[in-house]
């Protein structure tokens, strides 16, 4: 046996890992890690180039913002282990509440802390049926209908399945005069009709609009209007119940980060900018519903349903406080209703 | 003692009548049940891989691949794979001798052991090392202190990678090597050779073939690895994306013949070992036959 | 392997092979580190709860629900893998016809895709519009969605262990041993069955209990063919997420726990299984 042979493994196997290459740091004044959840990836990435100019503008600085995505829950779990966010864009007030309990990185008083409820711009949920709406869905007692199929992510591991989950049982509710008992029975019927529980909102539309599963889906407006414009307006139509939730997706600055990071500034100006004409403006061209509609020049400004809007400080829900571990914690109200279709 | 290998195919030119294989119809319908097998289960998928990369040409593919945070997803990946296989391929050797070449108490359990790694849900593969090292752990609190980050960097990572891949070289190399036995090496010692001689000259060849798919099931895995790495990886964008992470994101966006085409390129990096493989039996396959090895 | 049952116990039977100490040693450590800690980190975390909770997490019926399904779907999968996966192998190793390289490449493919990936390819083929599920809608089988999707994406993951570790066992058989059978008398389908398959059972078992393993902590392909209805189609990976969501960390690693021993028991019973043999046999 020749020695190039004996060694030939050896080769093989180092030419095999030896695929080094470095990592692609790029060095700049300052960096914010802003972490988000799913949908607001387009919003976020118009935002951040804006801000990065704006700030070059005003400051002189490079700023570079390095931007995360991934469920609300998980995004909020990675900050409380440890991730170095400076800003949290969240899709629930319940997710920033977590971080505030678990390890005192945000100071409690967050939400006062900019208008609105630290909410820069809301959203509802709405309709995203089939072109023509074949089976003739206008209002969410329309979805437990026979032969009705709906699509909705998973209540237990989606931000935006909860507000899908809460708009149901706000419309119950007053339907049924209050009463806790047709209330659920109405979801528990409601979720019979849900062939497929993707775990977050972006696989719940993708099953929908690029599977062809279901009738219905149950959606962000904002990401109802991006099926329009990724998949076609010739296939799809929206549809706006006459009653749905106000659904507020919060920021705040992780004040233990910034401080020891010294990012103060800069993420306080990043959060503001989401408030300013410019800021608001993207907002409103990514279907979101701005909190100041009239900082948006009206041809940006899109013509969203009017919609009766209900609030999580409703007495309904009481808040998010009440509601996360009344209706979705383990042993909740969902786990409690929750009976597979035969 | 399996002292002679002949590469398959290479000594037998084998008729019809030959003692050692089956019968043609009998030929016929395994190679046919192994490729409607194949075929649905392998060839199908890959096949809606590719179509849906190159669904919107080869220009959108192209440029998904060009982007920046693309192509530090790439270098990530790579650099991952190449830190945590050949850990993984010294252990493995290791383990493979200790529990191949020796009967001890015991044996059993270690190999359990090894093998565990495989049945732990790749979320929970990612979470370990969250309670180890997070924020609420005992240790977390005093690396940050000390200025190192393991969780959301490229440490996590690697060893998220190392966790999930473990088994997987000792695991190829373990059966084999019991099934050749000890008697080669014991005649090489009683020759006079050194243990690492021994093991150079005679226990690397024996074993050439399933070491390199060790290493390539490892480096495969290595890279394409999602759930475990997904848990310590933070996933900011141009930093600590890895490219499974990545094709999650371009999804996520809607730029689904971008997920595909690193998809696609991920499936290509993780077989190269593969064509390296193919390589080296097509180069030195005929020598191999004709000479057999000692 | 010859060596005399050694009289009393001793740890190691007596070997004129070095190395074993080092090899051991080096072993021990690197499993200890990278292995045993993080996993005792996850047991600990889980011995939180007390047992009373721990209880209740394992009886409820959701969770009974979703660890049958994991493991049933998971054995099936493995058991399809065995026989499927140990004819591919002898096809490759034994046959010669063109495209096989290509063929021997792809079957390492569900490692080299992210599960993610995987996973809606596998829909995307197998959901009632896909090319294999709008063959079998008509007859009233539904495959994507159901628990038979769940095998299909774990027939997939597992692959490749089945005809890994066969394979390079196979390249090894000694022909002579064929040809001494035949040459006995022996029919091919008896020296297929009598000589060549025990001398192949280790590495098919290995396969099959690394194929099972892998399929039964599986997340990423399964949630998206699975449709992950609670008490239906919902795997233990996706309770754990779940557990997760609601920042419990103590349910999620209960979970965990659980699935941890049940693998950890099945599998020492078939290694246990293979050393007898093999001391036996061997």
């Amino acid at each position: 046996m020749t020695q190039h042979r004996r060694s030939f493994l050896f080769a093989a196997a180092l030419a095999a890992s030896a695929q080094f290459g470095g990592i692609g740091l790029a060095f700049a004044d300052t960096t914010l890690v802003s972490v988000s959840y799913d949908p607001t990836r387009e919003l976020y990435k118009a935002f951040n180039d804006a801000f990065a100019a704006r700030w070059k503008a005003d400051t002189g600085e490079t700023v570079t913002i390095r931007q995360s995505h991934g469920g609300s829950g998980a995004q909020a779990r990675a900050v409380i282990d440890g991730l170095d966010a400076d800003v949290v864009t969240l899709a629930l007030e319940s997710d920033i509440n977590a971080i505030v309990e678990k390890t005192h990185k945000i100071n409690p008083d967050w939400r006062g802390r900019l208008p609105n409820n630290s909410a820069p711009y809301t959203s509802t949920i709405v309709f995203l049926v089939r072109k023509g709406n074949p089976k003739g869905i206008n209002d969410w007692g329309d979805l437990v209908k026979d032969g009705v199929e709906i699509i909705t992510p998973n209540p237990k591991t989606s931000g935006g399945a909860r507000w899908n989950y809460l708009a149901a049982w706000a419309w119950a509710w007053n339907q049924s005069g209050g009463d806790e008992a047709k209330v659920k029975e109405f979801i528990g019927k409601l979720f019979q009709h849900v062939p497929v529980l993707d775990t977050g909102a972006r696989g719940s539309t993708l099953s929908f609009a690029q599977k062809g599963l279901g009738d219905v889906l149950l959606a962000w407006e904002n990401e109802a209007y991006l099926v329009l414009d990724e998949f076609g307006a010739d296939q799809f139509d929206i549809v706006a119940p006459p009653t749905s939730i106000l659904a507020e997706p919060p920021v705040a600055v992780v004040d233990a980060n910034v401080d020891a990071k010294g990012t103060r500034k800069v993420a306080e100006a990043y959060l503001n900018y989401l408030y300013s004409a410019e800021g608001q403006t993207l907002i409103a061209k990514n279907h979101y519903r701005p909190f100041k509609p009239d900082l948006v020049p009206a041809a940006d400004l899109p013509k969203l349903p009017d919609i009766k809007l209900i609030t999580i400080d409703d007495p309904v829900f009481g808040g998010w406080k009440k509601a996360q571990p009344y209706h979705f914690g383990d042993g909740g109200v969902f786990d409690q209703i929750y009976k597979p279709a035969q | 003692m399996a002292d002679v290998t002949l590469t398959p195919g290479a000594g037998f030119r084998r008729g019809t009548a030959s003692p050692v294989t089956e019968r043609p119809a009998v030929r016929l319908a395994l190679m046919l049940v192994a490729f409607a097998f194949l075929l649905v289960f392998l060839v199908l998928p890959l096949v809606v891989v590719f179509g849906e990369a190159f669904a919107k040409g080869w220009g959108a593919a192209a440029a998904t691949l060009a982007e920046p945070d693309t192509l530090a997803a790439i270098r990530l990946t790579l650099m991952v794979a190449a830190i945590a296989v050949p850990l993984n391929l010294v252990f493995g050797v290791a383990a493979a001798w200790a529990i191949a070449k020796f009967e001890f108490k015991g044996k059993a359990f270690l190999i359990t052991l090894i093998d565990l790694p495989f049945s732990v849900s790749p979320v929970i593969s990612g979470l370990v090392y969250v309670l180890l090292f997070g924020a609420g752990s005992l240790l977390g609190p005093w690396l940050k202190a000390h200025g190192v980050e393991i969780l959301f960097a490229v440490p996590g990572i690697v060893l998220a990678t190392v966790f999930v891949t473990f088994p997987f070289i000792a695991r190829e190399l373990i059966p084999l090597m019991q099934a050749q036995g000890t008697g080669d090496e014991e005649a090489a010692l009683s020759l006079g050779a050194s243990g690492w001689q021994t093991f150079r000259h005679v226990t690397l060849p024996n074993i050439r073939w399933g070491l390199l798919y060790g290493v390539l099931l490892c480096n495969a895995r290595a890279m394409g690895e999602f759930g475990a790495v997904s848990v310590v990886s933070g996933h900011i964008r141009g930093l600590t994306n890895t490219m499974p992470l990545h094709i999650e994101i371009l999804y996520n966006e809607y730029n689904i013949a971008g997920a595909f085409a690193v998809s696609t390129l991920l499936a290509g990096l993780a077989l190269v070992t593969l064509g390296l493989k193919s390589l080296l039996e097509y180069r030195y396959g005929d020598e191999l036959a004709a000479t057999g090895h000692n | 392997m010859s060596l005399a049952g050694a009289a009393g116990w001793r740890f190691s039977k007596p070997s004129v092979v070095p190395g074993f100490g080092l090899t051991l040693g080096f072993s021990l450590a690197y499993l200890t580190l990278i292995i045993l800690i993080p996993l005792a980190a996850l047991l600990l975390r889980s011995a939180s709860l007390g047992w009373p909770q721990f209880w209740a997490i394992a009886t409820d019926a959701r969770v009974l629900h979703a660890l049958k399904l994991s493991f049933g779907a998971s054995l099936l999968a493995a058991l399809v893998n065995v026989v499927f996966g140990t004819v591919v192998a002898w096809v490759l190793v034994r046959y010669r016809f063109p495209g096989r390289r290509v063929i021997d490449a792809i079957v390492d493919l569900p490692f080299a895709l992210p599960t993610a990936v995987a996973g809606i390819a596998l829909t995307t083929l197998y959901a009632p519009r896909g090319w294999i599920g709008a063959i079998f809608a008509p007859l009233g089988v539904k495959i994507a969605y159901t628990p038979l999707g769940i095998v299909i994406a774990l027939v997939f993951i597992g692959l490749p262990f089945v005809v890994r570790t066969v394979q390079p066992v196979m390249e090894e058989i000694d022909r002579e041993v064929e040809e001494a059978a035949a040459t006995l008398g022996a029919g091919r389908a008896q020296t297929l069955l009598r000589v060549l398959l025990p001398g192949l059972a280790p590495a098919i078992t290995t396969g099959f209990a690394l194929a099972f393993a892998r399929a039964v902590g599986e997340y990423g392909s399964v949630i998206f063919i699975a449709g992950n209805l609670p008490l239906k189609t919902e795997i233990a990976p996706l309770l754990i997420v779940i557990k997760l969501e609601e920042y419990n960390y103590a349910g999620a690693t209960a979970i965990a726990a659980i699935m941890l021993a049940i693998s950890f028991a099945m599998l020492f019973v078939i290694n246990l299984l293979q050393s007898w043999s093999r001391r036996r046999y061997g």
